[in-house]
């Protein structure tokens, strides 16, 4: 939307517009926003408030996750407006952005900022930041047990009393002092106490600019909330703050406190009144602007350092456990083995773990589908209809889902549960030189780790990666880390051709090996194609910097591992898995049971790719399943047997000896199933991932890029593997 | 006392940040993250590959690649016996 042309009055938004927040239509919600650093324990506060009570979305506009939720207290109705975990509100990267629009043009009731007790000084530069937008701000100091054990006393008195706000200790873990939360909030919206937040000592070098720019903004504007602070932000050259104060929706809504104003008689402001404070701005500056940003945070730290020397009292000399802890998963010698056999055991579980469910989930569905092969013929429906809707969509949903679900039920937990307890970050730290070298970033690691689980949540991982190059990089090669869904089919070939091909003492173990191999290779072919992207396409970069924090080591819990692994993660990719597997079955169906002739077109179209397939170490038969198969790689096996029995549905068979047998009659040997496990390392992503990266990307370009460029190396690999096995063997 | 590269700091050694010779984006962060003159700063762990390195400062530790460190200027306050 151009910001130059004249808006209409009745263009004006309320806030409840502008941030898509539904409010309640029968009863009055006051809208509460938390914000605070990462790893504060914030997103336990939120939980703790509203309990299961709670939907996740994304910010208007942004690919950034946004948390909602509701509680009662008193007879009083809360909207809890989790945003996103920010340092500070002045580096203008999206999500401070995010959060420093909301809570300056989304004027919530009450803005609670949650902090981390054991480490004040430095979560104070935010609380000081939020306070001077609004005064509406309770300090909610979390993880007060912690602090605790770490032998740090914090003074909430002189907090309150130094920083003009209300303050409450909590252990948000263990519920204590959060009824005393609910009830400041509450004094807070219904306007019992009036908040006088410190105003925080300008450098002396700015006093005369920001005095200058905020009585000219005073009188332009009288009912500017936060005059200074827009002043200040507008002297720091802010482009952010610019745009949204030129933006012809959010101006107005900062103006306009009363929200029952009707459009006719809002203020909204002409444009070259705008543009006059925003030249006066640029003049004013020119003298500090290269030093007032670091002038003025350094004079953030002070009132922070001497208000935290007031408040805190920490006594030396206690043992904290994370560091030794940190000694070892982070050690030269032992960081990276332990890596490597944290995720074996990961993976370890997932697999044995899933196999039973599995198998009772696949019976218990395919019992439905015979259930529903009666209903249909008791209702007399055509054969090609039960056929097609029966044994082609129901049959590769069922397939899908239980091949999919038991291992990322089970996955998705042990992930979060990483995630959780700190370790993840320190995964990030000990392979960041890997990705430096291949020009990206140390994060791209913990989206690899989520795509092991399933790539589609591995692209939606890399949201964490602030770089927009670096992120790409990493949405483009998640495919290579092999996803839930194509481990069983790994798995298979693996023991059942490369494990044979060992003295039967030795076979379990090269089964092993043969996986992990694969795993690895498909980490170098990460590094590679990283590598490649950013050096040789127009993603080409330097790394940028690295910058991350470690957090301590947490005692993770249960519910936050429960609601983010299965309700946000496991779910939501079942269901998008779903939507995509259902058309997959039928067309599979179609292909089987329509016949040309003496073939089926299946058949027709496995003869046609035969000569490709075989070029690559592979069939046409093969071919044709992962073509059918790009909704969801459960269905690979199925539909190969399928071919190879020229049967009219997916099937499966009893043994694996069976098994074996007919694929060793459809000509596969040792190399068959090499080039077979390269190219299910290697391929496509599924269309599930596939849809994932458009949403996540917007870009057509870059989608068919994620596709095109793993499709080309798998067939190069494949190639090569298939051109020299036969002289190497 | 002379001035050295934050990268050049050792285990046990505690200094005082004085410079930072990085703008834009990256100086925002570090200031965020509570580099600014005067802080004590500390080496807590050199990942496995030698790089990045965790630091203490104001309470959290944070990681940098060397890159960023070689554009860091501290000078060390305190030596402290290391028993390792």
């Amino acid at each position: 939307m151009s910001t130059t042309c004249a808006m209409p009055n009745n263009i004006v938004r309320t806030r409840e517009q502008v941030f898509q927040i539904n409010l309640s239509k029968t009863h009055h919600e006051s809208v509460i926003a938390l914000a605070g650093n990462p790893n504060t324990g914030k997103s336990t506060i939120f939980n703790a408030l509203t309990g299961l009570n709670q939907h996740t979305g994304n910010w208007p506009g942004k690919t950034v996750k946004r948390m909602e939720g509701k509680f009662r207290f008193h007879d009083r109705h809360y909207r809890l407006i989790d945003l996103p975990g920010t340092y500070s509100l002045l580096s203008t990267s999206t999500d401070e952005e995010i959060a420093r629009n909301f809570v300056l043009f989304g004027k919530p009731d009450v803005t609670v900022v949650v902090v981390d007790s054991t480490c004040l000084e430095r979560n104070l530069n935010l609380v000081l930041q939020i306070a001077q937008i609004t005064n509406n701000v309770i300090l909610c100091c979390n993880l007060i047990d912690e602090a605790k054990r770490k032998s740090i006393s914090v003074d909430q008195k002189s907090l309150e009393q130094d920083l003009g706000i209300p303050v409450v200790l909590t252990s948000a873990r263990s519920g204590d002092g959060l009824d005393e939360l609910k009830q400041k909030i509450e004094a807070l919206a219904m306007g019992q106490i009036r908040p006088q937040p410190f105003a925080v000592s300008y450098p002396h070098a700015l006093k005369e600019p920001v005095e200058t720019m905020t009585s000219s903004l005073r009188e332009l504007f009288p009912t500017l909330p936060n005059p200074a602070w827009v002043a200040m932000r507008l002297l720091d050259g802010d482009e952010k703050i610019k745009e949204a104060l030129a933006s012809p929706e959010l101006l107005p809504s900062l103006l306009n406190n009363d929200s029952n104003l009707t459009s006719e008689n809002r203020i909204v402001p002409s444009n070259p009144s705008v543009n006059k404070i925003f030249n006066m701005a640029d003049q004013l500056s020119q003298s500090v602007r290269p030093v007032m940003h670091d002038l003025f945070v350094e004079s953030l730290f002070e009132d922070a350092q001497r208000i935290t020397r007031r408040a805190v009292v920490k006594k030396n000399g206690v043992r904290i456990w994370d560091n030794s802890l940190d000694r070892f998963l982070t050690s030269r010698v032992f960081g990276i083995p332990a890596m490597l056999i944290l995720l074996s055991v990961v993976f370890f579980l997932t697999i044995e773990g899933a196999n039973i469910p599995s198998q009772i989930l696949a019976d218990w569905l395919f019992q439905i589908e015979d259930l529903l092969d009666q209903a249909f013929n008791y209702l007399n429906a055509p054969w090609w209809l039960t056929g097609f809707i029966v044994h082609g969509v129901y049959r590769g949903l069922a397939w899908v889902i239980s091949v999919m679900l038991p291992p990322m039920a089970i996955f998705f937990p042990i992930f979060t549960f990483l995630e959780d307890f700190g370790y993840l970050p320190r995964v990030a730290f000990n392979l960041d030189r890997l990705f430096k070298w291949s020009g990206a970033h140390g994060k791209q690691a913990l989206a690899m780790g989520m795509g092991f689980g399933c790539n589609a949540a591995g692209v939606i991982a890399t949201r964490i990666i602030d770089s927009p190059r670096e992120r790409l990089i990493a949405i483009i090669t998640n495919n290579f880390v092999p996803c839930n869904g194509r481990w069983p089919t790994l798995i298979m070939l693996a023991s059942l051709f490369v494990a044979a091909a060992f003295p039967s003492a030795l076979s379990s173990v090269a089964a092993a090996s043969t996986i992990v191999f694969i795993t690895l290779f498909g980490v170098l072919i990460t590094l590679l194609v990283s590598k490649f992207l950013s050096t040789r396409t127009s993603l080409r970069g330097e790394s940028s910097f690295f910058q991350i924090e470690l957090p301590p080591y947490r005692r993770p819990q249960f519910f936050r591992i429960f609601y983010t692994s299965l309700i946000d993660r496991t779910l939501l990719v079942l269901w998008r898995a779903i939507v995509m597997a259902a058309p997959a079955g039928g067309l599979c169906w179609l292909l089987a049971n329509i016949y040309i002739g003496q073939y089926s077109l299946f058949a027709h179209a496995a003869n046609f790719l035969q000569p490709l397939g075989q070029a690559i170490g592979l069939d046409g038969v093969i071919l044709l399943a992962y073509i059918i198969a790009i909704p969801a790689n459960e269905i690979i096996v199925p539909t190969i047997i399928m071919g190879y029995m020229a049967a009219g549905q997916m099937t499966e068979l009893d043994s694996d000896f069976e098994l074996k047998q007919l694929f060793v009659q459809n000509g596969w040997s040792v190399m068959t199933a090499v080039s077979l496990m390269l190219f299910s390392l290697l391929h496509y992503p599924c269309s599930t991932t596939t849809m994932t990266i458009w949403k996540e990307t917007r870009s057509v370009k870059w989608t068919v890029v994620s596709n095109l460029l793993p499709l080309s190396i798998a067939f190069a690999v494949c190639f090569i593997v298939a051109q020299t096995w036969p002289l190497l063997f | 006392m002379a001035l050295i590269k934050l990268s050049e700091l050792s285990y046990g050694q505690t200094a005082a940040l004085k410079e930072i010779k990085i703008n834009g984006i990256q100086r925002r962060r570090l200031l965020d993250f509570g580099f600014i003159k005067d802080s004590e700063i500390r080496v807590a762990q050199r990942s496995p590959l030698g790089d990045p390195t965790a630091y203490w400062i104001k309470g959290a530790l944070i990681a940098l690649r060397k890159e960023e460190t070689d554009h860091i200027f501290v000078e060390i306050i305190k030596h402290d016996k290391v028993n390792l």
